[in-house]
This record gives structure tokens, C-alpha cells and sequence, in this order.
């Protein structure tokens, strides 16, 4: 599938149809769908309906907005009218939410063609897409393998040509491993620079939202169209959306770029060595190396186990069986929500409910919780010291390439420990890109990972493609 | 009613006032009272995945109105979830403020000269609404329950006193001062029939002296009569279960309007285990001074000033009248009093037909103009209207607005020439011999029967004691 | 705060969650809840007094609104998503307790 760059080009230039691309990409998502198990709700009436105005609106001679009959892909936790949203959780099966997540109408508004929601790790909780209540999403490079997580189907509707586009959403790495082990670009926004409104709440103050494409270019666009203010999200950041796509050829000369040792060590020896090779690509462009340690960042993931989870057990108290989604009958009010809860989640969200509830319970919220909060604190100061001495980090994105299936479920520490090197961003509320670079084991894709300060996503996305340019 | 020698009752109280916003505290849905079920909501207010809370300025506001009325610091502050499971609450957390309330400390003077201080005035949501089908209606017995959200997020202001309150009077005259003054701040219409306010009150006994006891808190008290009745009935009942050698136990209780007792709803246990935390979806509230100041600058005066300005225009009020004062100052009608009497009008007779007349009236005041009360008043007082006269055109005014001279016009109300009185009560005595002879026989009772005669003949325009003095004259 | 999960713990965490956990689930769930918070025991070799916590990353303050009033949802569509209604109300089995 072309890039969202050229559909849209050719969308509105009229040379080709909306239809026509959409066309394209349901083809793609009926040919694999059913072996990769990318689409948990194709909206084959709803895009039609979609791309059939686009096209209209092209023939009267109207600007139809930057993304043009581009088919889109979401996470299915991100919320659209009248269409299901499961978060591959049985417990909101067949649940329509009754409104528009902010970004979905701003992708409409920008003229892309939603198509369906895709499949995630239950309520975004896992690295691997295992963790769905409809089964797991497999990697189109390697069906064997995992494609990732939590966006793991939106990793997959990209990187099998069925979207040019994706939206996944990001806690502790939920964008950018997929993006890693899919080869796929993959950004975690700034906190707030992307509403929020209308993303099924995991962890409030570390999600965002943000883009997993093929291309640099094509990651910017799609995060300018749904970047900036909203007045429905508190903590949305009071500015218009940042201009990306302008600087992403800006490129690195005179940028001091800091190798952060903890965000190396520990990674897989094919995953250090395309590091080590995007250093030199990056020296090559004309940036300075620094090479840093932040000791801090391995402390950020300990934080992050106990925020995210206390977080999460109280954003996933209301799927109670009263107003939505599952019941199940039994005895009195308390009775059917603990039954109902009890069937409808799956083992790894009871697993974080029951570890976030116990670090906000009565005794243990100050060793817990109150503690984590200081050591985010930790984290915000470590990498403000560490921007002193560069503009942007450097580190790896994963510790390996895209693993077997059932490699990890068995431990859950273990599968924790692999957001290591993504978790700081998501606690200092930073951006963060993940960007293919170089192959591993099995000819899979390594991604590398650049982080900035707050609000540096221009230069994020300079810097990414450099490295595209070098990965050819 | 007075306690056991040597008792001591100490309370404190918890008042949960609505605010009178235009929308609910997160979300813009009508902050409406009545409408048609689950009408009022949204995916904010119904706890919807994806949905996210905004703050409603005016709610904002009007808290800071209550804490400058209240004499409390405005502080930053910031917003916690606090989180239990029950079906009205559709997130199953309910936004609070917690240890950074909006406003801190302050204090409440009472009419009878008593202070009672605040802890605390803290934002938080309203719940919904459950009706309970099946057994009596309540809780107790029913088989289902049907939940209404329209209330779900209507945003409150919660006063937490200290426990200085040592009577039931007491805490009855702290409510109706606060009351007055959460009418007077515009923050609340103090509807507590419609639940606008719910008051929680924790009361312990102690012997006089002693350390703090064991309090029970009593739930839910919607009129000042079941809040003063309640504490009277918990106090004794703690008292006599001490003195019998019982222990009190930390408890929440039910009053029974129609018993006149309280009951077990529920003891405290570890389900009490709120994990409070701070919401991640709001960010902290940190008014500057400028907007305090303008919030302070656009407050009118609260009762106790209000009420010092009426006794003092009376000079030497009767209780009566300070009685009187107090209903003018609680439903807010001392604009006309004062307007009246600045008219020129008899301070008594605008505090009493305020008092009566306009009370009796409250629903419909719009209809009526500050000029209209006054010239309705100043004829009564200069007798072209009798007192029942004007009592008739007050209430066409409050129903149908109009100029008082032209309602008593219509009406054939006229003022009576001198004498007109007498020469209509010798006319009745000699129309009625039998019960004149009764009458001076020194059956009083047959008095009524030519007042009655009397005013119909002048259309309530005589005055009852002049028949009277006309009468006696005669004997 | 060495190894600080106990089996009960668990078992209380559980029901205020509205969890029902089997016994072999509270086996497993102590085990591995108590790893986590044993690697969170780094965290409490610190001396964090002096750090101001962090809950939130940017630290924006009085995000408020207009007291303006917005459209609500259309009632057949908020009753459309009730597991059980009758009145135009969210019906629930009986309800054991006030809040509270
Ligand atoms: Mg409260
Ligand atoms: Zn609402």
C-alpha cells in the first residue's frame, strides 16, 4: 500500500478515488485478517459511507484536509459512535460507545477513512497482544511470533498493508514495542499534546495516544492531525497542534545526542548492535554522541509497576454490570458486580487491579504508591539533568526482536521487566520515538529509540528520519 | 430538651449543599431538579469509558463564595477519587477533595451569640438517584432497585463544623444560619424538602469533662425538625446504653421520621478502605488573588449583618418581631422591608407584611415591585387601606403584579368618612334588636357578629376595634 | 519490607476489588504480586522525604469550563446500553446496603 503521504496526494488531486483505496484496504484486511487476527470490527458500511463523501467532496472541487482518503486503523480502545469498543475485554462485549473519541473526529475532520478497530492486549495491559480476551494478534512478518503490545493489531493492520495508518495508544511502551518488533515507526506523544477524551482510561496519567506507520513522514502527518488543545481533556496542553511535518527533514547536524547506557544494557547483542550503528548513521548526519548514564531510569520501572496498576484499579472500577457491556446475574448488587467482574476480566487486568488496589489500600499507600510518585519525581528530575547535556537520548526500544509466542506469559516479572527501556518517557510525560533500524535474530526488525524533552517531537521526528534515510 | 445531669452531647455536623449551577460539576448537562429520568446525562456524568471530567468554573465560585462567607481560608487545592462500589456512582469513584479542601478552617457565628467552627468546605460530585421497588420502598426489603443518573455529577459543597455543638437547639440554629447564608451567597435555594441539603450528624455524649466518646454518625437529615428531634434521640439513647454498662459503637444510623428513633445502618468496617488518590484527569486549583477578590467583592451581606440593619431600624423590637425578622432575613425579603422603611412606612407593619403576606407568597415574588410593596403599605398605614384591605391587594400583586391603587379601586376599596363607622353600627342595632339585648346582656361572642356586619357593609375597609369602641359607646 | 504480601492480604485486596479469586488463583496471585512488590522494595532504600511527589507530569492548573449547558444523550440511546431497565431507569438486583 502506498504511503498515507501519496493517498492523500492523489485523493485530492483526483487521480485516484477514495473508494478505490479503501477498496485496497479491506482487500488486504479479508485476505490475512482471518490468520493474523489484526480486526476485532471492520466498519466495511461506515468507510464506505466515509470515502463515498470524500469523494464528493473532491469533485466539488473542496479541500477534503490533510489525511484524504486515507484509511485509518484503531485501537480498539479508542472510543467511536455506534461502533463496538471492546478493549478485548469480554466484559464490554457488544458495547457501542454513544460518542466520538476527540481524535477520531479530528481524523475525520482531517479526511481519513476510519475502517475498524483493531486488537490489543485486554484494557492495554500486556507487551505481546496475548493477553486479548479474542485471541492473540500474530506479527505479519512472522506469524509465529508476537507482534507486540498492548497496540499489537494496530502494529499488524500496518505492517500487513491493511492501513497506511494506525492509532495505538501508549502507557509504558504500548506504541513504540509494537512499532519495534513490527518494523513500524512509533511515537508516544508528550502528555496532553493528544486528547485523551474518548481513550478507555488504563493509567490516566501516563497514556497518550499516537501514530505507528511505515514511514517518518507519515507519523507526523497523522500526529498533526490529531495533536493540540482540547477543551474536553483537563489535562490537554493549551496550544494548537505543533507543525511536524515542515521540519522532518530538518535533520541532526549540531544536535548533541546522548547514548543513555540504561536504556542499552541488557538488550539482546542484535539490538545493541544496530544501536551502535544508528550512533555512527547519526554521527554521520553531523550530530555530536554523548554518552550518558541516567541510573534513575531503572528505578522508573518499579514507579511505574505500582502507578500504573493503582491508576488502573480505579479506572477499571466501573465495569460493575450496571450501565454497560456485561452482567452476570447473581444475588444481590454486590454479588452480580463481583461476578460480573469476575468473569468478564481476564487474568493479567485482575493481576494489576489486584496489585494497584493493594498499593492504594489503608498501611501500605505510603511505602507503595506515595513512594513511586517521589520516585517519578526522581525520574522528571534525571531526565532534565540528562537534557543538559543533550538534545535528544538515544537507547534501545526493546531488549530483543519479536518473541515466540507463550515465551513470556509464563511470568509475569519477566514480561514486565521488557518495558524497561520505554517506561521513563511515559513517567516524565516526554515524547519518545521508536524508529526501524537494522535486523536481528531471524531476520526481524530492531527498532531504535530517540526520547526528548517536552514538546520536542519536531525534532524527534528530524532525528528519526535520519536514521530512515540511513536504514534505507 | 435537657440531657442527665452531668451529660454533655458533642456534635458535629457534615452539610451537603447542591450548587445552584446552570450544569453539573464535570460535564454540561442541566444541573436540573425533576426532569424525566436518566434525560440529564452523558458520557462524563454516566462514568462512560473514555469520558473525562472538566471543571465547572461557577461551582468553583460559588464555593469560594461560601468559604468568604464563612470566614475559611481559600487555598489550593486539588481533587482525589475516592473509591467504593455502589451502583448510584457510575464511575465507582466519586471526585472529592481530600487533604487540600478548596477551603480550609473558619468559622460560623450563631444568632444567640455562640461560634461554631468549620473544618472544612470541600468540593465534590453528587451521586445518582435509586428507587427501591418492592417491601416498604426503602432499602430494607426491596428486590430491585432502578438507578436515575440526572444527579449523578450535580456538584456540591460539603461543610464539615467542628464539634462545638452542644445541643440539638444548637445545631437546628447552626443549620438555619448557614442555610441563610448558602441563600445569601446564591450558591444554594436551601430546598431541604427537595434535598438540595442533607445533613449528616456525628454525635457523641461525654460526662462533662471527660475526653471525647464513641460518636455514631446519623444520616440524611432533610428538615431542621428531624435533625433537631434525631440528636435529642441519639443522645439519650447513648446515655441510657452507657448508664445500663453498654458500649457505644462506632456506627452509622437511620432516622425513622415516623418512629422518632435512629437505628443500625450500617458499622464501620474495613470496606471503609477508600484508596483516596489524587485524580489524574484534573489538575490542581490554585485561585490567585484577584480572582478571590472578585469573588469576595461580588458578595452581598449575609444574614447577621442583615438581621443587625432590621433590629436596628425596629429599635426596640418585641421577640415577636425579632421572630418576624428572622423569617424576612431567611427568605431574603429584607430589600423590602428596607425599602419600605426608608418610604417611611412603620418599620413593624413592612417587617410584619413581609413576614405574612410575602411569605405566604414566595413562589410568585417576581410578580411584585419594590414600589408596589411600598405604596400598598403607606396606604394602609395612612388608612385609605384597613389592614385587611391591604392584606387582599398584597396578594393580587404577588399573583398578578398591577398598581395597588388600581387593584383597591376595582375592588370599591374607599376609605371611610368620620363617623361612617358609628352611623352604620346604629343602623345595625336597630335592625338586629334581638341581638343587641343579647349583646348587652353581656354576651361578648355577639360582638363578632356586627364586626362581621360591619366589614361586609364596608368592604373590610372599618377597622374591628373602632366597631368595638362604636359598640361599647352604645351599651 | 521484605516479602510484605500475605495470602489474606490478597484475599482482602480481592474483595474490595469485587474480585472472586479461586484458592489455586490466590496462591499464584501472592506469589506473584509479592515479586513486584519486592522489586519495589528498591524504591524504599531511598530517602525520598525531602522529594515532592509527582501525579502529574506537566503541571498545568485551573483548567475550568463555562457553567454553559451542552446537549445530553439522547435517552433511547443511553437505555440501549443497560444490561437491564425498566422506567427509563437502570434496573439492579437488590441493593444490600446504603452507601456509604
Ligand atoms: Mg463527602
Ligand atoms: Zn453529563
Amino acid at each position: 500500500m502506498n504511503s498515507a503521504e501519496q493517498i492523500a496526494r492523489d485523493v485530492q488531486s483526483g487521480s485516484m478515488s477514495a473508494t478505490s483505496v479503501l477498496e485496497m484496504s479491506l482487500d488486504a484486511i479479508r485476505a490475512r485478517n482471518e490468520e493474523l487476527n489484526v480486526f476485532l470490527y471492520v466498519d466495511e458500511e461506515g468507510a464506505l459511507e466515509a470515502a463515498t463523501k470524500i469523494d464528493a467532496r473532491v469533485a466539488n472541487g473542496e479541500n477534503v484536509g490533510p489525511l484524504a482518503g486515507v484509511p485509518v486503523a484503531l485501537k480498539d480502545n479508542l472510543c467511536q459512535d455506534g461502533i463496538p469498543t471492546t478493549c478485548s475485554s469480554k466484559i464490554l462485549e457488544g458495547w457501542r460507545p454513544p460518542y466520538n473519541a476527540t481524535v477520531v473526529d479530528r481524523l475525520l475532520a482531517a479526511g481519513a477513512v476510519p475502517v475498524g478497530k483493531t486488537n490489543l492486549d485486554e484494557f492495554a495491559m500486556g507487551s505481546s497482544t496475548e493477553n486479548s480476551a479474542f485471541g492473540p494478534t500474530r506479527n505479519p512478518l512472522n506469524p509465529s511470533r508476537v507482534p507486540g503490545g498492548s497496540s499489537g493489531g494496530s502494529a499488524a493492520a500496518v505492517a500487513a498493508d491493511m492501513t497506511p495508518l494506525a492509532l495505538g495508544s501508549d502507557t509504558g511502551g504500548s506504541i513504540r514495542q509494537p512499532a519495534a518488533l513490527c518494523g513500524l515507526v512509533g511515537m508516544k506523544p508528550s502528555y496532553g499534546l493528544v486528547s485523551r477524551y474518548g481513550l478507555v482510561a488504563f493509567a490516566s496519567s501516563l497514556d497518550q495516544i499516537g501514530p505507528l506507520t511505515k514511514s517518518v513522514t507519515d507519523a507526523a502527518m497523522l500526529l498533526e492531525a490529531i495533536a493540540g488543545h482540547d477543551v474536553l481533556d483537563s489535562t490537554s496542553l493549551p496550544e494548537p497542534a505543533p507543525s511536524l511535518v515542515a521540519h522532518v527533514n530538518d535533520g541532526v547536524a549540531g544536535k548533541r545526542i546522548g547514548l543513555v547506557r540504561e536504556l542499552v544494557d541488557g538488550a539482546d547483542e542484535d539490538v545493541v548492535a544496530s544501536v551502535e550503528r544508528a550512533v555512527e548513521a547519526l554521527r554521520e548526519a553531523g550530530a555530536t554522541i554523548v554518552e550518558l548514564s541516567v541510573p534513575e531510569f531503572r528505578l522508573g520501572l518499579s514507579a511505574y509497576y505500582l502507578i500504573a496498576p493503582a491508576e488502573a484499579s480505579s479506572n477499571l472500577a466501573r465495569f460493575d454490570g450496571v450501565r454497560y457491556g456485561l452482567r452476570v446475574n447473581e444475588g444481590d448488587v454486590t454479588a452480580m458486580m463481583e461476578a460480573t467482574r469476575t468473569a468478564g476480566f481476564g487474568e493479567e487486568v485482575k493481576r494489576r487491579i489486584m496489585l494497584g488496589t493493594y498499593a492504594l489500600s489503608a498501611g501500605y499507600y505510603d511505602a507503595y504508591y506515595g513512594q513511586a510518585l517521589k520516585v517519578r519525581t526522581l525520574t522528571i528530575d534525571a531526565f532534565a539533568r540528562a537534557y543538559e547535556q543533550a538534545d535528544l537520548l538515544l537507547g534501545a526500544t526493546t531488549p530483543s526482536v519479536a518473541f515466540e509466542f507463550g515465551s513470556k506469559t509464563s511470568n509475569p516479572m519477566a514480561m514486565y521487566l521488557s518495558d524497561v527501556f520505554t517506561i521513563p518517557s511515559n513517567l516524565s510525560g516526554e515524547p519518545a520515538i521508536s524508529v526501524p533500524f537494522g535486523t536481528g535474530e531471524a531476520g526481524l526488525p530492531t527498532g531504535v529509540q530517540l526520547l526528548g524533552p517536552g514538546r520536542s517531537e519536531a525534532q524527534l521526528f528530524a532525528a528519526a528520519r535520519v536514521l530512515e534515510i540511513a536504514n534505507g | 430538651m435537657t440531657l442527665p445531669d452531668g451529660w454533655e452531647m458533642v456534635v458535629g455536623l457534615e452539610v451537603h449543599t447542591e450548587l445552584k449551577t446552570n450544569t453539573k460539576m464535570f460535564c454540561g448537562c442541566a444541573n436540573a431538579f425533576g426532569a424525566a429520568p436518566n434525560t440529564n446525562v452523558c458520557p462524563i456524568c454516566l462514568g462512560l469509558p473514555g469520558s473525562l471530567p472538566v471543571l465547572n468554573v461557577r461551582a468553583v465560585e460559588l464555593a469560594m463564595a461560601i468559604g468568604t462567607a464563612l470566614h475559611s481560608t481559600i487555598s489550593p487545592s486539588t481533587f482525589h477519587r475516592k473509591n467504593y462500589f455502589y451502583p448510584d456512582m457510575p464511575k465507582d469513584f466519586q471526585i472529592s477533595q481530600y487533604d487540600l479542601p478548596i477551603n480550609a478552617g473558619g468559622y460560623l457565628d450563631l444568632p444567640d451569640g455562640s461560634r461554631v467552627s468549620i473544618e472544612r468546605a470541600h468540593l465534590e460530585e453528587d451521586t445518582g438517584k435509586s428507587t427501591h421497588l418492592g417491601g416498604s420502598g426503602r432499602i430494607h426489603g426491596a428486590d430491585r432497585s432502578l438507578v436515575d443518573y440526572n444527579r449523578s455529577g450535580v456538584p456540591l459543597v460539603e461543610i464539615v463544623s467542628g464539634p462545638d455543638i452542644r445541643s440539638a437547639a444548637q445545631a437546628r440554629a447552626y443549620v438555619a444560619e448557614l442555610r441563610g447564608i448558602l441563600i445569601a451567597t446564591a450558591a444554594s435555594d436551601g430546598r431541604m424538602e427537595e434535598g438540595s441539603m442533607r445533613i449528616d450528624a456525628n454525635v457523641s455524649v461525654r460526662k462533662s469533662g471527660e475526653p471525647l466518646g464513641t460518636r455514631c454518625e446519623i444520616k440524611n437529615l432533610n428538615s431542621l425538625r428531624s435533625l433537631q428531634r434525631a440528636i435529642d434521640f441519639e443522645a439519650q439513647r447513648q446515655i441510657d446504653l452507657l448508664d445500663e454498662g453498654g458500649k457505644i459503637r462506632q456506627e452509622t444510623r437511620h432516622w425513622d421520621e415516623n418512629l422518632g428513633t435512629t437505628s443500625t445502618m450500617r458499622v464501620k468496617e474495613e470496606a471503609d478502605d477508600y484508596r483516596y488518590f489524587r485524580e489524574p484527569d484534573l489538575v490542581d486549583l490554585i485561585p490567585d488573588q484577584a480572582w478571590q477578590d472578585r469573588v469576595r467583592d461580588a458578595l452581598g451581606p449575609m444574614p447577621a449583618e442583615r438581621r443587625a440593619l432590621l433590629s436596628a431600624r425596629l429599635q426596640s423590637p418585641t421577640d415577636a418581631l425579632l421572630g418576624a425578622v428572622e423569617v424576612v432575613i431567611d427568605l431574603g425579603l429584607d430589600g423590602y422591608v428596607n425599602g419600605a422603611i426608608d418610604a417611611k412606612v412603620a418599620p413593624e407593619l413592612a417587617i410584619a407584611r413581609a413576614a405574612n403576606e410575602l411569605a405566604a407568597g414566595i413562589d410568585t415574588l417576581d410578580n411584585l415591585t419594590l414600589a408596589s410593596f411600598v405604596t400598598t403599605l403607606s396606604m394602609e398605614q395612612s388608612g385609605d387601606l384597613s389592614a385587611t384591605q391591604a392584606k387582599t391587594v398584597l396578594l393580587e400583586l404577588l399573583a398578578k403584579s398591577g398598581d395597588p391603587r388600581d387593584i383597591a379601586a376595582t375592588r370599591g376599596f374607599e376609605r371611610l368618612a368620620s363617623g361612617a363607622v358609628g352611623d352604620i353600627v346604629a343602623t345595625l342595632i336597630e335592625a338586629n334588636p334581638d341581638e343587641w339585648s343579647r349583646y348587652r346582656e353581656g354576651d361578648e361572642k355577639l360582638a363578632q357578629f356586627f364586626i362581621g356586619q360591619v366589614m361586609a357593609r364596608t368592604k373590610g375597609q372599618a377597622n374591628g376595634k373602632e366597631v368595638i369602641a362604636e359598640l361599647q359607646a352604645r351599651r | 519490607m521484605s516479602s510484605p504480601l500475605r495470602r489474606e492480604d490478597v484475599a482482602y485486596v480481592a474483595k474490595l476489588a469485587r474480585l472472586t479469586l479461586s484458592e489455586a488463583q490466590l496462591d499464584l496471585f501472592t506469589e506473584q504480586l509479592g515479586q513486584v512488590l519486592e522489586h519495589a522494595n528498591d524504591m524504599n532504600a531511598l530517602d525520598l522525604d525531602d522529594v515532592v511527589p509527582t501525579a502529574h507530569p506537566f503541571g498545568l492548573v485551573n483548567v475550568v469550563r463555562d457553567d454553559e449547558v451542552r446537549p445530553s444523550l439522547d435517552h433511547d440511546k443511553v437505555m440501549a446500553m443497560a444490561p437491564d431497565a425498566q422506567d427509563g431507569r437502570f434496573a439492579v438486583p437488590r441493593i444490600l446496603g446504603e452507601a456509604p
